[in-house]
């Protein structure tokens, strides 16, 4: 692997980035709605809730993780749709640029963009809605371990469903954390969901990491084990998507996609 | 003289049509050769499996003895290309569409290099100009300065002055030919303006429905061949 050539789609997406308020606003906008509307949301469920449960770190601090995946996916989506959207693929595939640099690439340019939308929401948070993010102690790396590596899976997975069924399929991609989620238990504990949605819950890693949450804010100890197995589980899926997306890039070159990505199918 | 680019029996089907068949040719280095045929006769099926982003269904494609299935990344450090269908991303400026592809090609000393081709192809007022907006000769000038930023061995060029006005298409045959002269490159060639091609090309190959009919000097071919002119002798092969 050519850091060079990794470094190049990295350099790539700054100069889109920072020449562009278009792209540069929503790093950390939405972000910012979010951790406000959700912010007075639990300062008013504190203020009328009778019970002495603090909503502040259960359902700002779930939102704020969630975020933070969603920011992950897409930003790896993101990257990987600007050379769909300004037809970049012959220019990129002629080159000696390998696909793990390639992929390798967009990682790196989401690490970017997520880390700006992360920032911005700890210190909305912290400063004024006082979420504490030392009240989940050692186990906040693991969290984001786990949400930062299935965010990197759904977004190399996205990318490679956009190559294989042609830049109309973008519109499958982006909603993808909105139907995830009520499979993650982001909001309510696993054990509210039917049985077959619980079972889906246990094969997605961000469950292992809001159950924990819950667990944490409630006094309870922290499941090792529900965290191990939702990093294991987050490697498999950044494995197995890495796999479906070289796949999908053989089948393109085979049939003659990439070459004539604009046709959308070539059969 | 050395061979940079070997096609050996090359072959591309999708499903049960034909697209190239059993087609072997090479560029040795210091050649221009031009790949001539009619619309849909496979020369950018040809130019794709060169540049590895069309697998063949058979044969086998060398650059610089590099064979292209089995190294890819290898091959492609020799080669670069420039077609009119290929423009580079339009959001990205002059210097920055040559940044990025020049750390993509690994290129030494890439910033004296950029420096070097804006002047070379009379980009140097367009450096912070996004590529989106300039003329089409300007774009074609920029992809040609793109193709020669790794100083490639093999340089594919899909009618590289299809857009541009004939005292600029002159300039920058005139480019290649040097570079195909002084370098260590080779280059084939793809182009329908014939005049041009006896002009710059060594050999042509005519290439229709996927098979090469005929092969040889431009300059000569026609007359051989019971022809007045190359675009003649194209249009009867065409027509065959």
């Amino acid at each position: 692997m050519n850091l060079n050539r990794t470094s190049a789609i990295v350099i790539r997406h700054l100069y889109l980035v920072s020449g562009s308020p278009a792209r540069m606003l929503p790093l950390f906008a939405w972000v910012a709605i979010d951790m406000v509307l959700w912010g007075f949301i639990t300062k008013y469920l504190n203020a009328v809730s009778s019970a002495k449960f603090d909503f502040v770190p259960v359902f700002l601090g779930a939102v704020l993780l969630w975020d933070f995946f969603t920011r992950v996916m897409h930003g790896v989506t993101m990257a990987f749709m600007e050379d769909v959207w300004s037809r970049n693929f012959l220019n990129l595939f002629a080159t000696p640029l390998s696909i793990s640099e390639y992929v390798g690439g967009l990682v790196l340019s989401s690490i970017g963009t997520s880390a700006v939308g992360l920032f911005v929401m700890i210190i909305l948070a912290s400063t004024i809605f006082g979420l504490s993010f030392l009240a989940y102690g050692m186990a906040l790396v693991p969290f984001l371990l786990v949400l930062f590596l299935f965010g990197i899976a759904l977004g190399i997975l996205g990318a490679a469903t956009v190559l294989r069924f042609g830049p109309a399929s973008e519109w499958f991609i982006w909603p993808i954390p909105a139907l995830v989620s009520p499979f993650a238990g982001v909001f309510y504990p696993v054990a509210t969901l039917p049985r077959w949605m619980q079972y889906m819950c246990f094969a997605l890693p961000p469950s292992y990491v809001f159950e924990n949450v819950r667990a944490i804010v409630a006094g309870l100890e922290v499941s090792r084990s529900g965290l191990t197995i939702g990093v294991v589980l987050a490697i498999a899926d950044v494995v197995a998507a890495c796999w479906i997306f070289v796949r999908v890039y053989r089948h393109s070159v085979r049939t003659g996609l990439i070459a004539r990505y604009s046709a959308e199918t070539v059969t | 003289m050395t061979n940079v680019l070997a096609v050996e029996r090359l072959g591309k089907k999708y499903g049960d049509t034909v697209a190239v068949q059993d087609v072997s040719f090479h560029v040795a280095r210091n050649e221009i050769v031009g790949l001539l045929g009619p619309n849909g006769a496979g020369k950018t099926t040809t130019i794709n499996m060169i540049l590895g982003v069309l697998e063949p269904t058979s044969g086998s494609i060398r650059i610089e003895g590099v064979d292209v299935a089995q190294q890819r990344t290898k091959a492609l450090e020799y080669t670069n290309f420039a077609a009119v269908y290929a423009p580079l991303p339009g959001n990205l400026s002059v210097y920055q569409n040559l940044r990025v592809f020049g750390l993509i090609y690994g290129v030494a000393g890439l910033q004296k290099r950029i420096d070097a081709l804006l002047e070379q192809f009379q980009l140097e007022r367009f450096r912070d100009t996004k590529a989106g907006v300039l003329s089409s000769g300007e774009q074609t000038r920029l992809c040609l300065a793109k193709a020669m930023l790794n100083d490639p061995h093999l340089l594919l060029l899909d009618e590289p002055t299809a857009s541009l006005d004939p005292a600029t298409a002159h300039e920058i045959r005139a480019k290649i030919q040097r570079l195909a002269s002084d370098g260590a490159c080779g280059v084939l060639w793809t182009s329908h303006n014939m005049y041009e091609v006896q002009d710059v090309c060594d050999r042509v190959l005519f290439l229709s429905r996927g098979k090469i009919m005929l092969e040889g000097d431009p300059k000569t071919l026609p007359q051989a061949h019971g022809k007045e002119t190359l675009e003649e002798l194209f249009i009867a092969v065409a027509r065959e």
